[in-house]
C-alpha cells in the first residue's frame, strides 16, 4: 500500500525530471554533432539532429591550418594555468592569517576583505585605472590580472575550512619544536588543506578558462593575445557587422569568419576541459554549500 | 613593558607579510575602482585620469536621468531580477523535491549532473548554442520547429517583444541545477524520522511536503530570497551582452544597467553618462544589500551574511 501511493508521485517527478535532462542535453548534442556536420549541408538545411552529410572537416581545418584558433586555445591554457596557480597561492597565505584566532588586527583584515564582497566600484572605475595608470591594455597581463586573480569569496572558504580542520594542537606542536611560520604554512597548512585549495582552484580555473570580459574591455588591437573565448566572440561580432553594414571593410570581416561548422568546433573544443573538471565540481557542491561559508 | 609587546607583535609579523600580497591585490583591483567611483562627480579626460580631471557636480547624473534610458535600463534590471528569483525559487523547490524522491541515487545523480552542467558554460558559449536555435535562416527553430507546426519564420534577433520570454527561459535553462543544490542539500538535512513518523499517520505525499519539508525549507527560500533582492541592481552580463549577440534592435528589452554601462564607457564620448550609471549601480546596489541583511539578521540571526 505504502509503495503504490508513493510511485504515482515518483513516476509524476521522474518524467518531468527525465524531459528536464533532455531539454538540457539536447542543445549541447545539437552544438557537437553540428561541429561535425558538412558544411554545405549546415547552411542549405541548418542546424539538424540528424543532419544529411557528416564530415571532419572542421576538426582538420583546426588541426592543420588554423594557427589563429591553436594560439588562443594557447592563451587560454597558459592563462588558466598561471592564474589558477598565482589565485591559490595568494587565497591560501591570505587565509592563513585569518584564520589564526589570536591574531592581533584579524577583525579588521577580516572586514577587509569581506567588505569587497558588499561593495564595488563597477566597471568604468576599473578600466579607467587598469588602462590609465596600470597600462595593460593589448599587454598579456589583460588576460590575467583585473577581476580574477584573487576573489575574497574563496579566501574566506578556505578560512573557514582551515580553521575547522586545523587542530589548534597541531601549530602549538609545531611551535614547540621551533618550526617557522613559513615553515608551519608548508608543512601542515597546505597539506591538510588540500581539498579546499583544489576545491577553489577548480573554481578559479574555471573562471580564467571561460572569461571572454577582459579581452572585451582591454585586449583592442593585438588580437595574437585573444583567448578562445574571445575568438569566439570575435566572430560573433564580424557576423553582426556583416548583417548590418554594406561598406567597403565587409570583405575583410567576411574573410575572417570561419565557417559555422567550424565556430561549433571551437565552442565544442572549450567546453571539452569543462567536462573533465565537473566531477570536482559537483563533489563539492553535492556535500559543500553548508560547509560554513563566508561569515566570520 | 614595551619592548615585550613589541617581542610579541614580532612573533606575528610573518603573518602580516602572508597576507599583504593579496591585500595589494584587493587594494588595486578593488579598492582603487570604489575611490575611482568619484569620476562620475568629473568632466572625464583621459590625459588627466580620474583624479586629476575637473569636478562637474551632478552634471553627469542629471544628464543620464533626462534621458529615456536609464528608466529602460532601470526596468529591465529589476523585471528580469525579479523573474529570475520567482522561477529559480520555485522552480528550484519543485526540482529539489522531485530529485530528492526519484527511483534510486543513481537516478538522482544524473538529473543532478544534467541540470547542473550548462551552469559552467561560458555566456560565450551559452550564445553559440542559443544561435543553433534562433538564427534566422539556419536555425532550427525557424527551419524545423515553426514550419511543423505551420508558423511563419521570425527574426529572433530583430523582434525585441520575444525577448523577455527568451531570456527568461534561458537563464532558467542556465542556473536552475544550480539554484535546485541549496534546497537538495537542506532536503536532506531534513530528519527521516520525521517521513516515517508522517507516513504511520497515513499523510500522503502532498501532506508531508506542505507539513514537513515547506516548513524546513522556509528559512532557506526567505534568505536566498532577501539576498537575491539585495543584488536585484546587478545583472550577468555576459547573459545579456552575449545571448542577443549586442544585437541594437532588440535592445529596448535586452538593455540592462551592466550592458548600458558598458557601451557607454566603449563609446568614449559617453564616459560621464556610463560613470553616472555606475554610480547609481554601485550606490543604490550597496544599499540594498545592506537592507536585505539587515531585515535576514531580524529573523534568522546565524543566516546573516554580517
Amino acid at each position: 500500500m505504502r509503495e503504490k501511493s508513493f510511485s504515482k508521485f515518483q513516476i509524476l517527478a521522474n518524467t518531468v525530471m527525465i524531459i528536464w535532462t533532455i531539454i538540457v542535453i539536447l542543445p549541447f548534442l545539437l552544438l557537437s554533432l553540428s561541429s561535425i556536420t558538412d558544411e554545405n549541408t549546415l547552411v542549405a538545411n541548418g542546424y539538424s539532429f540528424f543532419p544529411e552529410k557528416l564530415s571532419p572537416a572542421a576538426y582538420v581545418y583546426i588541426i592543420k591550418s588554423g594557427v589563429k584558433i591553436l594560439k588562443a586555445y594557447g592563451v587560454s591554457i597558459l592563462i588558466t594555468l598561471i592564474g589558477t596557480a598565482v589565485n591559490v597561492l595568494l587565497s591560501a597565505l591570505m587565509a592563513y592569517p585569518l584564520s589564526i584566532k589570536r591574531l592581533p588586527g584579524r577583525r579588521f583584515l577580516n572586514f577587509f576583505v569581506f567588505f569587497t564582497m558588499l561593495f564595488n566600484g563597477g566597471i568604468v572605475p576599473s578600466y579607467l585605472m587598469w588602462t590609465g595608470i596600470f597600462q595593460i591594455k593589448d599587454t598579456i597581463w589583460a588576460q590575467l590580472l583585473p577581476n580574477f586573480l584573487l576573489s575574497a569569496w574563496n579566501v574566506m572558504m578556505i578560512r573557514t575550512y582551515f580553521m575547522t580542520s586545523i587542530p589548534d594542537s597541531l601549530y602549538e606542536a609545531a611551535e614547540i619544536d621551533g618550526a617557522s611560520q613559513v615553515k608551519i604554512f608548508c608543512n601542515i597548512v597546505i597539506p591538510l588543506g588540500r581539498p579546499i585549495l583544489v576545491t577553489m582552484g577548480t573554481f578559479a580555473g574555471l573562471s580564467y578558462w571561460n572569461d571572454w570580459t577582459n579581452g572585451l574591455y582591454y585586449i583592442v588591437k593585438n588580437k595574437n593575445l585573444y583567448n578562445v573565448q574571445n575568438l569566439l566572440n570575435q566572430m560573433v561580432n564580424n557576423i553582426q557587422y556583416l548583417a548590418t553594414s554594406s561598406n567597403s571593410n565587409v570583405t575583410s570581416a567576411a574573410s575572417s569568419i570561419p565557417s559555422t561548422a567550424i565556430q561549433m568546433a571551437i565552442a565544442f573544443v572549450a567546453i571539452l576541459p569543462i567536462m573533465l573538471i565537473f566531477p570536482t565540481f559537483q563533489k563539492y557542491y553535492s556535500k559543500g554549500l553548508t560547509l560554513g561559508g563566508v561569515k566570520g | 613593558m614595551m619592548k615585550s609587546k613589541a617581542k610579541k607583535l614580532k612573533r606575528y609579523v610573518p603573518f602580516y607579510l602572508m597576507f599583504l600580497p593579496g591585500a595589494i591585490y584587493l587594494l588595486i583591483n578593488n579598492y582603487l575602482p570604489m575611490a575611482g567611483l568619484v569620476v562620475a562627480f568629473k568632466q572625464y579626460n583621459v590625459r588627466k585620469g580620474i583624479f586629476g580631471s575637473a569636478w562637474c557636480g551632478l552634471k553627469n547624473i542629471r544628464f543620464l536621468f533626462a534621458t529615456p534610458d536609464a528608466w529602460v535600463i532601470t526596468r529591465n534590471t529589476i523585471f528580469y531580477n525579479a523573474s529570475f528569483i520567482i522561477i529559480n525559487t520555485v522552480l528550484g523547490i519543485m526540482f529539489a523535491i522531485f530529485i530528492c524522491d526519484t527511483i534510486n541515487k543513481r537516478m538522482q545523480k544524473i538529473y543532478q549532473s544534467a541540470i547542473l552542467f550548462p551552469f559552467l558554460m561560458s555566456a560565450v558559449i551559452l550564445s553559440y548554442i542559443v544561435y543553433a536555435f534562433l538564427s534566422q535562416s539556419t536555425g532550427i527553430v525557424n527551419n524545423t520547429i515553426l514550419p511543423a507546426l505551420g508558423l511563419d519564420a521570425v527574426n529572433w534577433y530583430s523582434e525585441a517583444r520575444y525577448w523577455p520570454f527568451l531570456l527568461v527561459f534561458i537563464n532558467t535553462w542556465k542556473s536552475i541545477g544550480y539554484g535546485s543544490l541549496i534546497f537538495i542539500s537542506s532536503i536532506n538535512g531534513i530528519d527521516p524520522t520525521f517521513y516515517e513518523a508522517a507516513k504511520l499517520d497515513g499523510a500522503t505525499k502532498w501532506q508531508q511536503i506542505r507539513n514537513i519539508m515547506f516548513p524546513s525549507l522556509t528559512p532557506t527560500i526567505i534568505t536566498l530570497t532577501l539576498m537575491s533582492v539585495g543584488r536585484i541592481f546587478y545583472s550577468d552580463f555576459g547573459l545579456f551582452y552575449q545571448v542577443p549577440r549586442n544585437s541594437g534592435m532588440i535592445y529596448s528589452t535586452t538593455n540592462v544597467i551592466d550592458t548600458y554601462v558598458y557601451r557607454g564607457l566603449m563609446k568614449q564620448s559617453n564616459v560621464g553618462m556610463s560613470a553616472a550609471a555606475g554610480f547609481y549601480q554601485s550606490v543604490v546596489g550597496f544599499a540594498l544589500v545592506l537592507l536585505a541583511n539587515l531585515i535576514v539578521k531580524k529573523f534568522s540571526k546565524e543566516n546573516a551574511l554580517f
